[in-house]
């Protein structure tokens, strides 16, 4: 925490070809990022399952995002992200029906030569993140019945 | 169990509709061979004993209780937890009490929206007064008190530790009977298992003729009139078989009906409704995001569609607290 | 190809085509038929006496190569420069096997009895480590485009037939003439017909301008007629090829910047009797003009062979939104397909001319050999892997693996991996809806067990193994 001030904890699914080493060569750069997005490496977005996303919010995440190699023709899989955006609108839905803002759940695409747009997307997510406030899924779990 | 002493059993109901009773009387000609194995001391469907008898039981006088129904009050909770004290073995029975099942479903809402809407906004209801339950109640004789309604209804095992989970909306009467010969003969598997289901899904036991998967719209059982060999998801309609643990026979896809997913996802499947909507939006036959997403969204309740049964058992288990449906935040 | 006939290690197998391809990369099963030539290939030197003695006094049926130009017989050697140089019969044309009844002159007239009625086809297996497809190009069909008039007016020809017009092993002996003997004083040359076309294809065809301008020359030499060429833009990347290009322009060639709206033979005035007219917008004038010629030339473009659907599926491998084998990488990978072993030469993977094919199929060639010399096949570790005892055949995963690395085994009912296609995205895991597919070295349980790790507070203890998963 910081003087007080929410900070949101973010979680970031990310491939390993595309946004995972635009967002090492961010890190290399010393491009301006925040310390709230925790990068969770996977090879391909193909392999991101919609529990993955639904079990960081309730473990307490605030935020999530997923991102991978631009489609059609970029995955080093060939049509792996072809999965994720067939997936992710259904996740977007289901995350609705929860309550949980859209705001709170980005995905799309970054490639592995577009490090300073993953520097950006850490810090505007993050603030966008912080006006929603905490998500705090865990204290709802744990809460006794009054 | 000793010698020849009879199974102590005892069968309780919290909240459910009675399916799971209905069930144990499937059994037929095998409740006189229950009847000769077994004492059952508790059964309120069918037998007059009172919470005050179990009260009075010795600790671990039950040596097994088949609890079925979810966590829905405080007195489905406080029987859980009695339930426990009093068996040496207490199973979570039927689809409600492992997973919530459809009362679960209200858990996209929380106890003023659902008093506001069953007592006083609901079509149907009079209630000029807006007379609404209220745990305690004070008549001049003394203080009348209910049970509390939670917000949240839970699965017995998030309220109490439970041995042995029997799924299924409700357990067929076969698998029922497997678990009881089991618990006679001794041979239940490690604590904190499931009994009475298979470890592979409904597709193992369905009739149906499966090949590669390529959706190209998705319909409700209502709009189109499946062919009678080929798989239902083959043919656009969402099945949750592919998703939940066989055991039941497939029943339902024998009468070319979509599994509903009722006896739980399968094993090591973190959740089940998400591993249902992965494979669903996985096959959707779209090269772009637009496409996509104009065919997925005609699923129109997700929810309603992927966790049917298992909501209280998901990773998220209800909709967030202190907002409308609908609002988020 | 005289010389791949001949090579001690080439096993060339001509009039026949695969008919069932299994296994993966280094052990490939493929199943081949050999149709029956009715001529016995050993025996058979290529003198050609038994099209001489055929019943069929006259060639009757349209000769293929020469684009049904000229008449063969039922018995015929395919082309002039045929490798095997052994003569073919028609089965369908051919007197004796079509009725039974025939003298069998050409038997007869053979000295080296070569001729076999009884010959059936062959199924040939062979186990190879490697695929090529060469399987080339089919041209455009150009009566798709009835406005310009091809098999309606007898002077609209395409491409193809012109160069076989041209060719002095050709039906005219390399005479450019019209149907009626004539040579044709005025031609008109179309590029892109069926390429760079919304309705047909969107795509440049490559070649066509290249041949264009060479038929335009060869006109001009043959004949001094006077030719126009009718183009959008002229594509001559290549050595020597812009030159070529501008040399003709000192030819006096004619280039219109425009496409062709439409040909036909409604004269407005007298000179145009007779002559099929082009009307064309020039763009560099801005003006619509009426170009009347003797002879239209259709420089059809180049498309997927009609059966590449039927082939990929094969052998496995995807096609491009063109419709043409898809290559593994666009710019960095154009001979490799994203199946182990199998690659790509020549224009089954896209139009290009012959130095263009010639380099592609080096490559293809060089990286089918280098697999083979290693000996061994390097696979990720990040494979996945079914569980059988969880993999209740729902059929999910089949339609998502980008490799066709998972197949369906009937005998156990079970789906299945193979390690050596696998190439570890991971798709399939997350598609499984049992939870049936593992994928090594990025489980469920890793990933699960990392989120809840980032995500606890100093204060909780450590997540337990067991958190993740339940009943």
């Amino acid at each position: 925490m910081n003087n007080g001030e929410f900070e949101p904890r973010i979680i970031a699914f990310l491939c390993n070809w595309c946004t995972y080493t635009a967002a090492d060569a961010a890190g290399v750069a010393r491009m301006e990022q925040p310390a709230n997005v925790d990068v969770i490496r996977v090879m391909c977005t193909g392999r991101i399952e919609p529990m993955f996303i639904l079990k960081a919010f309730a473990e307490g995440a605030d935020g999530v995002i997923v991102s991978g190699c631009h489609p059609p023709g970029d995955c080093h899989y060939n049509n792996g992200n072809f999965k994720t955006f067939r997936r992710m609108p259904l996740v977007e839905a289901l995350l609705g029906q929860f309550g949980i803002d859209e705001g709170r759940f980005h995905w799309g695409w970054i490639s592995g030569a577009e490090a300073p747009l993953w520097a950006q997307l850490a810090r505007n997510f993050t603030e966008q993140v912080r006006a929603l406030g905490p998500l705090d899924w865990k204290s709802q779990k744990a809460s006794k019945e009054d | 169990m000793a010698g020849d002493q009879k199974l102590k059993l005892a069968l309780y109901w919290a909240a459910s509709c009675g399916g799971c009773e209905i069930a144990v009387v499937e059994l037929r000609e095998k409740l006189l061979v229950l009847d000769q194995l077994a004492d059952i001391l508790f059964w309120p469907v069918a037998i007059d004993t009172k919470y005050k008898d179990v009260e009075a039981m010795a600790d671990q006088h039950i040596d097994v209780c088949l609890f079925n129904g979810a966590i829905r009050t405080s007195e489905n909770e406080h029987m859980a937890h009695l339930f426990r004290k009093k068996s040496k073995v207490l199973v979570a029975f039927g689809s409600c009490a492992h997973e919530g099942c459809i009362p679960g479903l209200a858990n996209l809402n929380d106890r003023q929206s659902v008093f506001d809407y069953v007592y006083l906004e609901s079509p149907s209801v009079d209630n000029p007064d807006r007379v609404v339950p209220q745990p305690m109640t004070q008549i001049p004789e003394g203080e009348i008190n209910i049970p509390k309604f939670y917000n949240t209804v839970k699965t017995l095992a998030q309220v109490e530790d439970v041995d042995y989970f029997v799924p299924g909306c409700p357990p067929q009467a076969p698998q029922i009977w497997s678990v009881i010969e089991a618990i006679v003969a001794g041979t239940l598997p490690a604590k904190g298992s499931v009994v009475g289901a298979n470890e592979k899904t409904v597709c193992d036991e369905c009739k149906y003729e499966r090949n590669e998967k390529k959706v190209k719209k998705f319909y409700r059982i209502h709009e189109i009139l499946p062919d009678r060999v080929h798989c239902l998801f083959d043919q656009g309609i969402i099945c949750a078989g592919p998703a939940t643990r066989g055991g039941c026979g497939a029943l339902c896809t024998k009468v070319d009906i979509p599994c509903r997913g009722c006896y739980s996802g399968a094993p090591h499947v973190v959740d089940q409704g998400a591993a249902l909507l992965s494979a669903v939006a996985s096959v959707v036959d779209a090269d772009t995001e637009e496409e996509a997403r104009r065919i997925v969204s005609e699923i129109s309740d997700p929810i309603g569609t992927f966790y049917r049964f298992g909501l209280p058992n998901s990773l998220l288990r209800r909709s967030r607290l202190g907002k409308q449906q609908g609002e988020k935040s | 190809m005289m010389d791949a006939g001949r090579h001690p290690n080439i096993t060339l197998l001509t009039y026949s085509e695969v008919t069932n391809i299994s296994g993966y990369v280094g052990n490939y099963k493929v199943t081949i038929r050999k149709k029956p030539r009715y001529v016995n290939e050993e025996a058979c030197v290529g003198c050609l006496q038994c099209i001489d003695k055929c019943v069929y006094k006259s060639a009757k049926f349209p000769d293929e190569f020469n684009m049904g130009l000229n008449m063969r017989k039922p018995v015929y050697l395919p082309f002039p420069q045929a490798t095997p140089q052994v003569v073919l019969i028609d089965p369908e044309k051919c007197l004796f096997l079509k009725t039974g009844k025939c003298k069998q002159s050409c038997a007869e007239a053979c000295d080296r009895k070569a001729i076999d009625f009884e010959q059936k086809e062959e199924i040939i297996e062979v186990q190879v480590g490697t695929v090529i497809i060469a399987t080339g190009f089919e041209t455009f069909d150009a009566a798709r485009l009835p406005y310009y008039g091809y098999g309606k007016y007898p002077n609209v020809y395409t491409a193809m037939e012109v160069e076989r017009l041209t060719s002095a092993s050709g039906p005219t002996g390399g005479e450019v003439i019209l149907r009626n003997g004539r040579h044709p004083k005025r031609v008109g040359i179309i590029h892109c017909v069926g390429s760079r076309d919304e309705k047909t294809n969107r795509y440049c065809s490559r070649v066509c301008c290249m041949y264009s301008l060479k038929l335009a020359h060869m006109i001009k030499d043959h004949t001094g007629a006077d030719v126009y060429n009718f183009y959008i833009d002229m594509r001559t990347p290549g050595k020597g090829y812009e030159e070529f290009y501008d040399k003709l322009l000192g030819e006096g060639v004619h280039f219109i910047r425009g496409r062709v709206a439409d040909v036909n033979d409604w004269a407005n005035t007298p000179e145009e009797e007779g002559k099929l007219v082009l009307r064309v917008e020039d763009t560099l004038i801005g003006v619509v003009r009426r170009i009347p010629v003797d002879m239209v030339i259709l420089s059809t473009g180049l498309e997927p062979q009609p059966d590449a659907a039927k082939v990929a599926s094969m052998f496995g491998i995807s096609r491009s939104p063109d419709g043409f084998f898809a290559e593994a990488h666009p710019k960095l990978r154009p001979v490799e397909t994203n199946t182990d072993g199998v690659f790509l030469a020549g224009c089954a993977q896209g139009p290009r001319d012959v130095p263009d094919t010639v380099a592609h199929a080096g490559a293809a060639a060089s990286m089918a050999l280098a697999l083979l010399g290693k000996g061994v096949v390097t696979i990720s570790p990040t494979v996945a892997e079914v569980e059988e005892k969880y993999c209740s055949a729902c059929k999910t995963c089949l339609s998502v693996c980008p490799y066709t690395a998972i197949t369906f085994d009937e005998a156990k009912n079970v789906a299945r991996v193979n390690d050596a296609l696998c190439k570890g995205c991971g798709t399939c895991v997350a598609a499984c809806p049992a939870g049936a597919i593992t994928g090594k070295h990025f489980t469920d349980e890793q990933i699960v067990v990392q989120i809840e790790e980032l995500l606890r507070e100093p204060e909780e203890p450590a997540a337990k193994a067991a958190e993740g998963v339940r009943p």
